[in-house]
């Protein structure tokens, strides 16, 4: 068996659910900042308190799985991304602590300070998240078996655009979710702000794209595109994937519509991960085998057989196990949230 | 010493570890009790039970989410700091972490959710089940951390490949390593006992501010007895871990007693000031003989200069945090047996001496888990992995600059979160119980029970 391919898959899909499911949940965060009072801000985060440590902890999983699998990329990674992983991580303790503080606080410059930290927490996540995506994305310089670059080599244009495109994306989840979980002003608020990000998506999304066509020849030879010309026997193949992103664009704008009767209030949320999805296939197109691009591949990177298939035994018995209890915890939470849930009610 | 991003990072690592291990030596023994808590009034039906849960789950959440904020850092230090180390145990110490990943984490992550929100929507028993979830989840995590860490500590069951790198030929022999069944026992008891003395402190708080009512009664009197109970246990255990290091760490057991010479007759010395320079100690005074009757053998034990002075642990934090986590240890059994007293004669509701002790005795138990994780980290240096990897040779390749960043960072946020979080979990604590019995429907402010869930910042009721 090629167990290096298999748990890269299995990483990417770890990795894809943290993002579409803290995605949500730190975009929510983000939209609290905005939120017209403090009763509507409660609803907002009581949509997402008894999910969120859930969430998280796929990215926990992201992490302790490339040490697991590919302990190579994960040394050679983590110091390349030092300071981003440094304010992700100082980003997720203040918002993480603050849905709880932020009702212990009576006081109203404390209760602003965590209701700030929340938002601003949020969004600082959202944003390194973004800067490492990018920074993964545009290479990684190698010297035998560590990171021989600069301290900021994660800071560029690209990774700049690609931290806007993620943050906004996080809003658009974040703005579909609330869409399915609150009725009322907040819901046409949701509204207004889902519409609002996905154009920020479309246009970020669509500059990501050929920017990334021009990062390596590598890539420009995958999808047959270059900025002159475009090799159309090898772009039809992966046609597919751009095309989707567009559809899912103009069905989704419809569906956030003011006057969306009739419209189920899941489609949204589903629409909204659907894009997320192409974006992500699109790159896991662009950058296999590498997962230190372009220096190192999965095979190379990968663990002992041994380590990954003893670790492949768990996986294939507690993944399903923990997809069926996520499953349980959001079908039991299901249903519009009111002023009766979360922690200001629960204390 | 020069300021490199070696010692920067051991620094770093030592903060951030220290501070993350407060959380789930309280959550463990936390969510236990709650457990019992809740399977007590299942099973009685007295609502005394439920409202030591409701009142306890307060804090419990709290606790959570400081627990897993720290503990997200952790999964990314190894990589970010320590990435050679990373690359070289990875196929030994990956599956562990990924083990505890996918069997406890997600556990404890999701029922979390049931257990604060989900009452109304599950059924008492179902609840119950969450609950248990969440505490089973939590030592599963420890059995999987400890075991690494173990194995780190006594490696075994492994080969080294063409790269360096370590691989697993037996995975039994890596999980369960000489030093992991006394570890965990010792990690476990210690986190029900850390607990006990939190759960101990609030309720004497909550008798000297004459505050005390049923429930306070009831977790006074859980509490000491636990202590009680355990903390034999734990000495025994404690004694069973030491055993296994004079085996296989006999250099880290030389620097927790502070023997320099190899000779028959070792004391056990009570105070001393290590000097690591010059090989002796300074101002000793020890029972000479009684480090030979405790470790009970006749042959000669090994002292430091049985070892290259480059093969030796720092003697000084080594010695000391051992001496600091054995005293904690004993006034914990003190404040049990004297509670037990207490109890038996009936005068375990009224304010005394004992109560006023119990109030900062609330600390001892994370003084010890502190200290004992010191003496075990600092003790095996200067390795990662026990006389195979040299902590200097698993450093990542970050300069200094950033590794200074980081550090600064992380003390100023760990500063305001955790100072934040034990003031609210304090107050919580400490406002003790109404005297009627929660309903379950919410109350409007102004009735008689609006105060158990005001926010901990309003000046307590009464």
């Amino acid at each position: 068996m090629d167990f290096p391919l298999i748990w890269a898959v299995l990483i990417a899909v770890a990795v894809m659910m943290y993002v579409l499911l803290d995605g949500f949940d730190l975009g929510v965060g983000i939209l609290s900042g905005f939120a017209d009072d403090d009763a509507e801000r409660n609803r907002l985060t009581a949509s997402i308190e008894p999910v969120w440590d859930g969430n998280e902890t796929w990215l926990v999983l992201g992490g302790g799985g490339l040490f697991a699998a590919f302990p190579l990329a994960y040394a050679i990674l983590m110091p390349a991304f030092y300071l981003p992983v440094l304010v992700m991580l100082a980003a997720l303790i203040f918002r993480g602590v603050a849905f709880e503080f932020r009702h212990k606080a009576v006081r109203t410059v404390t209760k602003k300070f965590w209701n700030g930290a929340f938002f601003g927490g949020s969004l600082a996540a959202a944003l390194s998240q973004g800067l490492i995506l990018g920074a993964f994305v545009q290479g990684i310089e190698v010297e035998g078996r560590a990171y021989a670059g600069g301290a900021f080599d994660w800071l560029t244009p690209f990774s700049v655009l690609v931290a806007v495109s993620v943050t906004v994306g996080y809003v658009l989840l974040g703005a579909c979710w609330l869409i399915l979980k609150t009725d009322g002003a907040t819901q046409v608020g949701a509204r207004k702000w889902a519409r609002r990000a996905l154009v920020g998506v479309a246009v970020s999304m669509g500059m990501v794209s050929l920017a990334t066509l021009s990062i390596d020849p590598r890539v420009t030879a995958r999808w047959g595109v270059t900025m002159a010309t475009v090799d159309f026997s090898t772009f039809v193949i992966l046609a597919p994937i751009p095309a989707a992103a567009v559809g899912l664009v103009v069905w989704l704008w419809r569906d956030t519509a003011p006057t969306a009767i009739g419209k189920p209030d899941w489609r949204a949320f589903v629409l909204a991960a659907g894009l997320f999805l192409t974006g992500y296939v699109g790159l896991a197109f662009s950058l296999f085998p590498y997962n230190v691009p372009f220096a190192k591949t999965v095979w190379e990177t990968a663990a002992h057989d041994n380590a990954l298939g003893f670790l492949l035994i768990g996986a294939g018995v507690l993944l399903p196990a923990i997809l069926v209890y996520t499953a349980y915890v959001y079908a039991l939470f299901w249903g519009k949230v009111t002023d009766k849930d979360g922690y200001a009610a629960h204390g | 010493m020069e300021i490199d991003a070696l010692i920067l990072s051991r620094l770093q690592f030592a903060f951030v570890i220290a501070f993350h291990i407060l959380f789930p030596a309280f959550t463990i023994g936390l969510a236990s009790f709650l457990a019992v808590c809740e399977g007590l009034w299942l099973a009685t039906k007295r609502e005394v039970f439920k409202r030591l849960y409701l009142h306890w789950v307060k804090i419990f959440a709290l606790a959570f989410a400081m627990g897993v904020v720290s503990g997200v850092v952790m999964s990314y230090q190894f990589g970010t700091n320590w990435s050679v180390f990373s690359d070289m145990t990875g196929s030994v110490l990956g599956p562990l972490l990924g083990y505890e990943v996918l069997t406890a984490f997600f556990l404890e992550a999701t029922f979390l959710g049931v257990m604060l929100f989900g009452w109304s929507r599950v059924g008492n028993k179902l609840h119950f089940v969450a609950t248990s979830a969440v505490a089973v989840g939590t030592t599963i995590s420890a059995f999987w951390i400890l075991s690494a860490n173990s194995w780190m500590q006594t490696p075994q069951g492994h080969a080294v490949d063409a790269d360096g790198r370590f691989y697993a030929v037996d995975w039994a022999a890596v999980i369960f390593n000489p030093s992991f069944p006394s570890r965990f026992v010792h990690m476990l008891l210690a986190a029900y006992i850390t607990t006990a003395a939190v759960v101990l402190a609030a309720g004497a708080w909550q008798v000297l501010a004459r505050r005390g009512a049923e429930p306070t009664r009831w977790q006074m009197r859980m509490a000491a007895g636990t202590l009680a109970l355990l903390m034999p246990l734990q000495i025994w255990a404690g004694h069973w871990s030491g055993e296994v290091a004079h085996e296989y760490q006999p250099a880290k057991v030389a620097a927790m007693e502070g023997w320099w010479e190899t000779k028959v007759g070792q004391p056990t010395i009570l105070f001393a000031i290590p000097d690591q320079e010059n090989e002796r100690n300074i101002a000793e005074i020890g029972i000479p003989g009684l480090g030979d009757v405790i470790v009970g053998g006749e042959k000669p034990l090994q002292g430091l200069d049985a070892f290259p002075a480059e093969e030796r642990p720092p003697v000084f934090l080594t010695f000391w945090s051992f001496r600091i986590m054995v005293g904690a240890g004993l006034g914990l059994l003190g404040l049990g047996l004297w509670g037990v007293a207490l109890w038996a004669l009936g005068r375990l509701d009224r304010p005394g001496l004992f109560h006023r002790l119990a109030v900062p005795g609330g600390a001892l138990g994370f003084i010890a888990v502190i200290s004992g994780w010191v003496t075990a980290e600092v003790g095996r240096q200067p390795y990662t992995v026990y006389g195979l990897l040299r902590t200097s040779d698993s450093v990542a390749p970050v300069s200094v600059g950033q590794v200074a960043t980081s550090l600064l960072v992380f003390m100023i946020v760990y500063a305001i979160v955790f100072t934040a979080g034990t003031v609210y979990m304090a107050r919580i604590a400490i406002r003790g119980f109404d005297d009627a019995p929660p309903d379950e429907t919410r109350r409007a402010p102004g009735t008689p029970l609006a105060a158990v869930d005001a926010p901990a910042e309003a000046p307590a009721a009464k």
